[in-house]
């Protein structure tokens, strides 16, 4: 972990409420895909968590992607370049691109999407043909489709609606793919649906969100219990496997 | 050259900075951010008896200038602390550490300081009868003088280490409770713990904290901190570890104006993971600021006059 200054290089709209943020400073605490950053926001007490959505080490560029919900997020929509942000980096285990196999699966629902950005790269550069499904509620709200493609992966689009895509939930899209392993990240009941649908032969890991009160392990709030033992989401997650998870 | 050096229950501190219990884990995870050796000390997470996994998930909440907690005291139990905490800790830390002692009957606080006592690492027990998060135990003892009584004496049977009892502000009047303290022999007090409350998520209708009330920590409560120092500061002759809101060295200044000898830092740890080693690197140049040379003379200097 590190804490460091990053300055805003863009900030924009890139769906019905979500924004795509460019930051530039020392990213060199970023280890995986699938870790977080903690942003400290002006007049607000907590930090904000939000993964780690794509990199360029040697440029020293972050990208986050992140849907407005409350203030917090509302205020970093507001900002524009040349603003500075305190960051916590490297945040998190991250996923373990090294289990993927050949082809392997990552299923991405809303802003769990934006960490498949990343892991996608790294999957592909390791010469693995990943396939991408990401689930959002209508057309309007549909992001990183193209980035996904253009980062090699096999993308399949579905919305609740079905003005995008297929019409439905990830675990509809799911139906008839072959893989070799699984990421996923997005709401709770989303997690639990895709290892409920996925094969029990194929092993995976998911990505949990827990509301943190330090981001890096200190302060036990974001634990859970596990079939290893209570973890922290922050530190020993947010990443865990799938047969380690108590639904 | 500014003397930052203050003496807490006879053993002699490099500066008055300890961060607060359940802000810093067992020490490590900031050991690798930067050499906790620079601390005064620490307070370890709340131990208790057997290990607790505490309460549901969310525990925390944020609020304006503060943050709720109702984590619950999840420790990995005494025997793992002693047998594996602070043998990790040995390797990182060379001082004297605070130990938090924590129950849910006054034989398990005596179980449990017993054998934190037995570990040379630990310089004090820090005994927290003022936790607002456990359903028994805790806050029980600490909102009534009898209770509070009860565990300062059971404890101090159980240890020849000093034994600094940790206050609530949760109740009618802490003085009553700091002056039963210091009758069954306490060393010294700490206070405060974290104040009761709560919030409601307005979308969903329902209370934030799955717990449904936890303990507002952090810059919001320093007022009412300082507040308690002031009173039980005329009310015995106990040394104060003062804690609740400190995020400055001015923070720390004026805590031990109003009576504090050391100053416990808790919240502002875990949003700010740097600043213990900040309030310590600007500690000097505000004493000098100050005029102040000694930081030892300066507890309790408002009262004066
Ligand atoms: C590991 C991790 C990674 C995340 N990655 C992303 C991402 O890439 N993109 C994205 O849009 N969102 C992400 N989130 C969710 C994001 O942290 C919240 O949406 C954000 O904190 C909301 O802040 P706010 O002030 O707008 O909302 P408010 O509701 O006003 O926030 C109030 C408090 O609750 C906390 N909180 C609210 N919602 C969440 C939540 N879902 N998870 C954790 N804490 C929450 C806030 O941090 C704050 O402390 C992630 C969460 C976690 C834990
Ligand atoms: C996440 C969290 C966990 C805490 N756990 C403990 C604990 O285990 N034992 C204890 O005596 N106090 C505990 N406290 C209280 C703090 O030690 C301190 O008394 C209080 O937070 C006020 O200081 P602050 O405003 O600087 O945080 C905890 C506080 C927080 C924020
Ligand atoms: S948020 Fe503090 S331990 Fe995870």
């Amino acid at each position: 972990m590190k804490q460091g200054l990053f300055e805003l290089i863009s900030n924009e709209k890139i769906a019905k409420d979500v924004y795509r943020m460019v930051l530039c400073g020392d990213v060199s605490a970023i280890t995986a895909p699938g870790q977080f950053v903690n942003i400290k926001l002006e007049g607000r007490f907590l930090r904000r968590p939000i993964s780690v959505c794509d990199l360029d080490g040697s440029a020293d560029r972050l990208t986050l992607v992140y849907k407005t919900v409350g203030g917090g997020t509302r205020q970093m929509a507001e900002m524009t370049p040349g603003a500075v942000l305190d960051l916590l980096s490297g945040l998190g285990n991250g996923f373990d691109v090294e289990r993927s196999g050949a082809r392997p699966l990552l299923v991405g629902g809303g802003v769990g999407t934006p960490p498949m950005l990343l892991l996608c790269r790294r999957l592909v550069a390791r010469g693995a043909r990943p396939i991408a499904v990401t689930g959002f509620g209508s057309a309007d709200e549909v992001f990183l489709s193209d980035e996904l493609r253009d980062a090699g992966a096999e993308v399949i689009v579905a919305t609740m609606d079905g003005s995008a895509g297929v019409k439905g939930l990830v675990t509809d899209a799911m139906t008839g793919l072959e893989y070799t392993y699984f990421y996923a990240c997005g709401p709770e009941a989303m997690l639990r649906a895709v290892d409920a649908a996925a094969p029990e032969s194929v092993a995976g890991e998911l990505s949990f969100e827990e509301r943190m009160g330090c981001g890096f392990g200190a302060c036990m709030g974001c634990s859970c219990e596990t079939k290893y033992g209570a973890k922290r989401i922050c530190k020993d997650g947010p990443v865990l496997r799938r047969e380690e998870i108590i639904w | 050259m500014a003397d930052t050096r203050v003496t807490l229950c006879g053993i002699e501190l490099d500066n008055p900075i300890i961060p607060a219990s359940g802000t810093f884990g067992y020490g490590v995870e900031f050991a690798e951010l930067y050499d906790i050796n620079i601390l005064g000390s620490f307070s370890f997470k709340g131990t208790t008896r057997e290990p607790r996994f505490g309460n549901p998930t969310p525990r925390i909440a944020e609020t304006s200038g503060g943050m709720l907690n109702a984590v619950g005291l999840q420790n990995p139990g005494v025997e793992a602390v002693v047998s594996r905490e602070l043998p990790e800790l040995a390797k990182v830390f060379r001082k004297p550490v605070m130990a938090n002692v924590c129950g849910f009957s006054t034989d398990e606080y005596a179980e449990v300081a017993a054998k934190l006592s037995e570990s040379e690492q630990v310089g004090w027990l820090e005994v927290n009868i003022s936790c607002p998060n456990v359903h028994e135990g805790g806050l029980n003892f600490g909102a009534t003088a009898a209770g509070a009584a009860a565990v300062t004496r059971a404890v101090r049977t159980a240890t020849k280490k000093p034994v600094i009892m940790k206050l609530s502000p949760n109740v009618t009047d802490i003085t009553e409770i700091a002056r039963a303290c210091e009758a069954e022999g306490a060393d010294g007090l700490s206070l405060i713990n974290t104040l009761l409350g709560m919030r409601i998520d307005i979308r969903r209708r329902r209370p934030v904290i799955a717990n449904v009330t936890g303990g507002l920590s952090g810059g919001a409560i320093f007022p009412v901190a300082l507040r308690c120092v002031w009173q039980v500061y005329r009310a015995v002759k106990l040394p104060i570890v003062g804690m609740g809101g400190v995020e400055s060295a001015e923070d720390v200044v004026e805590m031990m104006l109003a009576g504090a000898t050391a100053v416990g830092v808790g919240a502002a740890n875990l949003t700010e993971p740097f600043a213990c080693k900040r309030i310590i690197e600007e500690l000097p140049a505000v004493m000098e600021r100050l005029g102040i040379k000694n930081l030892r003379e300066i507890t309790g200097g408002a009262h004066n006059g």
